[in-house]
């Protein structure tokens, strides 16, 4: 039922990456490589979000070194493996986000190589808690391994599909994958809160509450740090270091990711080249989607085992992964890398902060500020990028043209 | 033996049955098949809803046959939507639809339409103009929070409108000047915004909580109209809306007259169509946006300040919004960038979000009518995939401008 593009209408996204678009950006962006504006972005988040503590009377630098250790980041300065101290209950925790963070994160990278902006992350997140949670309490005769890579692989694919569907619509209807995930996050969101709501199909046994039912025991991943009943670090943690693996291996070392690559560089080259760009739209969307995806399957099976409509409500994970895949330049160890700072920076600000320098609310507000900044930095720095390079060509070519009289 | 000239009620008879004319009929009596089996006039019967129901397909496939394919296709869909619906309801118990389908349903309706008329108007003038602006949600959020805390302060809910205005303006300023001036994405500016926006609110709203600055009892008021109100219907829709249900109608057709009847709008659509042009004959394409951008902030976060304070008596909560930011979005585009259009899909999706609240399908389905929470964003899916006609938005959308 697609109609054909009819002559006059605007440029589709399929066909064009004009100077500007977040294609264009990112063949800057990925080729200026290094590490300095990353971190200058990080930084100067930390001290605007400072400022602003600062200038609510609190004293920055104490809440910093509180969320520092919050996250357990102090780990490297008391190196243990009990978690009945602090450090190493912290980090371990900080782990945990991380092990999500590190997925959503991949989910927006990956379409980003491609030239395309995920923001359905959240969406596709929560489809997979959601089939996660409905495999995990249903078969609960099968075999405990089989049941777990059942709940991984369906709760994978659900997100794959769920991106897909972005990806479709941009590739046969020129739909902006930006508005279509928007609205897929959504409707994930309000679908959910029906499962798991009042006489929804997934609600668990207890009426009076809108939670689902819990995972049964044998479609738990098993921990190794910590505890199973105090949120110890489960396993999930190696399949998400193996996704970023996985993702540098596909994205350089595969056809797959070459194709997706030139796409994101410059889609009309790519068609000229052979390379079918409507496949790959979609080809991309729904490998970004499998991340995020696999993300919710880890989160449900790793240590939530069940989720409420309040918290489909409030989760923000997947809008994090936004950051995390920016600040990480879309690369495989920088998104690593983010994924454990704002890992740490969720949990540190979620505890209740040692010092009490500022209240528990407070920092968690924080976590968003500096988020917000480090997407509105990134944003730019794509632009720092090129004032630097331009300004360095404008210097040379007048050097080399136009000798400046003495002064 | 010269060929007659044409008389004047064949001409008039052309121009009915001209396709889209058809088509609009058809629409009108699809909704006339629902319209009839519910209060006030409750027919019983399911000849009424077929009928009718059947009557609106075959103007649409008449419409369609004729050309007016987009129309044409509303009018079938409508015929169907009205006949299925149209059972449903007389299967339902009279008790039932007069608890849904009461007046107080359109004065909801508005209700909840008026974040999103105010959000969506906001969106077009600034898409208009060329920038994107996903930051809606985030403007929509400062307007709800910096509301409430200027009426508190002040004791004057104007002065909250316009502490309201001022921080959404200075949010989409901070907006316009990284997507105009320093050319980042804009769509990765505008969700900056909203990510923002959640922690400033937040952060200051534990802050000041303390400080007892986020309580009041001055709210936007209500506009009670003499002898309408008395009315049997119609007082109950209409008699008693909010003063700020009534700004944002009137936003509709003045967004309109500025944008389609002034130099300015004819302006501000050239710099959205055609910047270089628009640059070329002096128009000054950076103040232009600018300008566009800072309003949509300032009427998104009046969407927001009727949230917090017309709607309710100055309550804030974390996140309020909740997603109305982008629902205005939606219904943006599903009114395809222009103000009636986004009007029409506001009020639309205000009626989902009426019908789904309590005590309306609750009475059918408690869990179930949560899922009418999903309908504006399905639409809009069906919308931009140009299952019935596509969206265009304006030609240098999302394009950052920069001057030669």
């Amino acid at each position: 039922m697609t109609e054909p593009v009819a002559p006059g209408t605007p440029p589709e996204p399929v066909s064009a990456a004009p100077p500007g678009t977040v294609a264009a950006a990112l063949a800057i962006w990925q080729r200026a490589g290094g590490l300095a504006v990353p971190i200058a972005t990080a930084v100067l988040a930390f001290i605007v979000a400072g400022l602003v503590v600062a200038a609510t009377g609190h004293d920055p630098l104490t809440a910093y070194k509180d969320i520092f250790e919050g996250a357990g980041y102090n780990w490297i300065f008391h190196p243990s493996t009990d978690t009945a101290a602090a450090a190493p209950y912290n980090l371990s925790q900080t782990l945990l986000q991380t092990t999500t963070l590190i997925l959503t994160g991949l989910a927006v990278a990956f379409a980003f190589r491609c030239g395309m902006f995920n923001i359905g992350g959240q969406g596709q997140y929560i489809v997979g808690l959601v089939v996660a949670n409905w495999i995990g309490i249903s078969f609960i005769h099968l075999d405990s391994f089989l049941h777990v890579v059942l709940c991984i692989v369906l709760a994978t694919l659900a997100g794959a599909v769920w991106a897909g569907i972005a990806g479709f619509l941009k590739a046969t209807a020129g739909a902006h994958e930006v508005i279509s995930t928007i609205m897929l996050n959504w409707i994930a969101i309000w679908g959910a809160s029906y499962l798991f709501g009042d006489n929804g199909p997934l609600q668990g046994p207890n009426p009076a509450v809108p939670v689902s039912g819990d995972v049964v025991p044998g479609a738990q991943l098993p921990v190794f740090w910590g505890d199973q009943g105090f949120q110890g670090l489960h396993v999930g943690l190696f399949l998400a270091l193996a996704a970023l693996v996985v993702y540098w291996l596909v994205l350089n070392r595969t056809t797959v990711g070459y194709e997706v690559r030139a796409v994101g560089y410059n889609p009309d080259a790519a068609a000229y080249g052979g390379i079918s760009v409507r496949k790959n739209f979609v080809r991309a969307m729904a490998i970004s989607g499998a991340f995020a995806g696999l993300a919710g399957a880890l989160d449900m099976i790793g240590y939530l085992y069940h989720f409420g409509v309040l918290d489909v409500q409030s989760n923000q994970i997947g809008f994090l992964g936004i950051a995390v895949a920016l600040l990480g330049r879309n690369t495989a160890v920088g998104t690593g890398v983010a994924a454990f700072l704002f890992g740490g920076l969720l949990y540190g600000t979620n505890q209740g902060l040692t010092s009490g320098v500022i209240p528990t609310a407070l920092a968690q507000n924080v976590t968003y500020l500096i988020q917000g900044l480090v997407v509105l930095f990134v944003g730019a720095d794509v632009l720092i990028l090129y004032v630097w390079n331009a300004r360095k060509k404008v210097r040379r070519a007048r050097a080399a043209t136009t000798p400046e009289p003495a002064a | 033996m010269s060929v007659r000239p044409m008389p004047d009620s064949a001409a008039l008879r052309a121009k009915a049955a001209e396709p889209k004319s058809i088509a609009i009929a058809g629409i009108v009596l699809g909704v006339l098949a629902f319209f009839l089996v519910i209060p006030p006039i409750t027919t019983r019967s399911i000849v009424g809803p077929i009928v009718v129901g059947v009557a609106a397909m075959a103007f649409g496939f008449w419409a369609v046959r004729g050309g007016a394919g987009r129309v044409g296709w509303g009018a079938v869909a409508a015929g169907v939507i009205g006949l299925v619906l149209g059972i449903v309801a007389t299967r339902s118990s009279v008790g039932n639809l007069n608890q849904v389908f009461t007046a107080s349903l359109i004065a909801d309706m508005l209700s909840f339409a008026t974040p999103l008329t105010f959000g969506a108007i906001g969106g077009m003038v600034s898409e208009r103009s060329g920038v994107v602006n996903v930051g809606l949600e985030g403007m929509m959020l400062m307007g709800a929070f910096w509301g409430v805390y200027g009426a508190a302060v002040s004791g004057s809910w104007v002065v909250g409108v316009l502490v309201a205005a001022f921080s959404g303006g200075a949010m989409a300023l901070v907006h316009a000047y990284f997507a105009i001036h320093l050319r980042a994405d804009q769509i990765i500016s505008g969700m900056a915004m909203n990510f923002l926006a959640l922690g400033i609110t937040g952060y200051f709203y534990y802050q000041l909580e303390h400080g007892g600055y986020l309580s009041t009892n001055v709210k936007i008021p209500n506009v009670s109209i003499p002898y309408v109100k008395d009315w049997s219907f119609v007082g109950p829709a209409i008699g008693n809306l909010n003063l700020g249900i009534w700004a944002a109608i009137a936003c509709v057709p003045l967004s309109y007259v500025v944008l389609f009847k002034t130099p300015l709008g004819l302006r501000i659509r050239a710099c959205g169509e055609h910047p270089r042009a628009a640059d070329t004959v002096g128009i000054n394409v950076y103040g232009i946006r600018y300008g566009a951008v800072v309003v949509s902030g300032m009427l998104a976060a009046l969407g927001g300040v009727y949230l917090t304070d017309g709607f309710v008596h100055g309550v804030f909560n974390e996140n309020v919004t909740a997603g109305r930011g982008f629902i205005a979005l939606a219904a943006m585009i599903f009114g395809n960038w222009k103000p009636f259009g986004a009007f029409g899909a506001a009020c639309l999706f205000g009626l989902s979000t009426a019908l789904a609240s309590s005590g309306r399908l609750t009475v059918y389905s408690p869990n179930g009518a949560i899922l009418f929470q999903t309908l504006p964003y399905i639409l809009t899916l069906i919308a931009v995939a140009g299952i019935i006609g596509r969206t265009i938005p304006p030609a240098a959308d999302g394009r950052p401008y920069k001057k030669q």
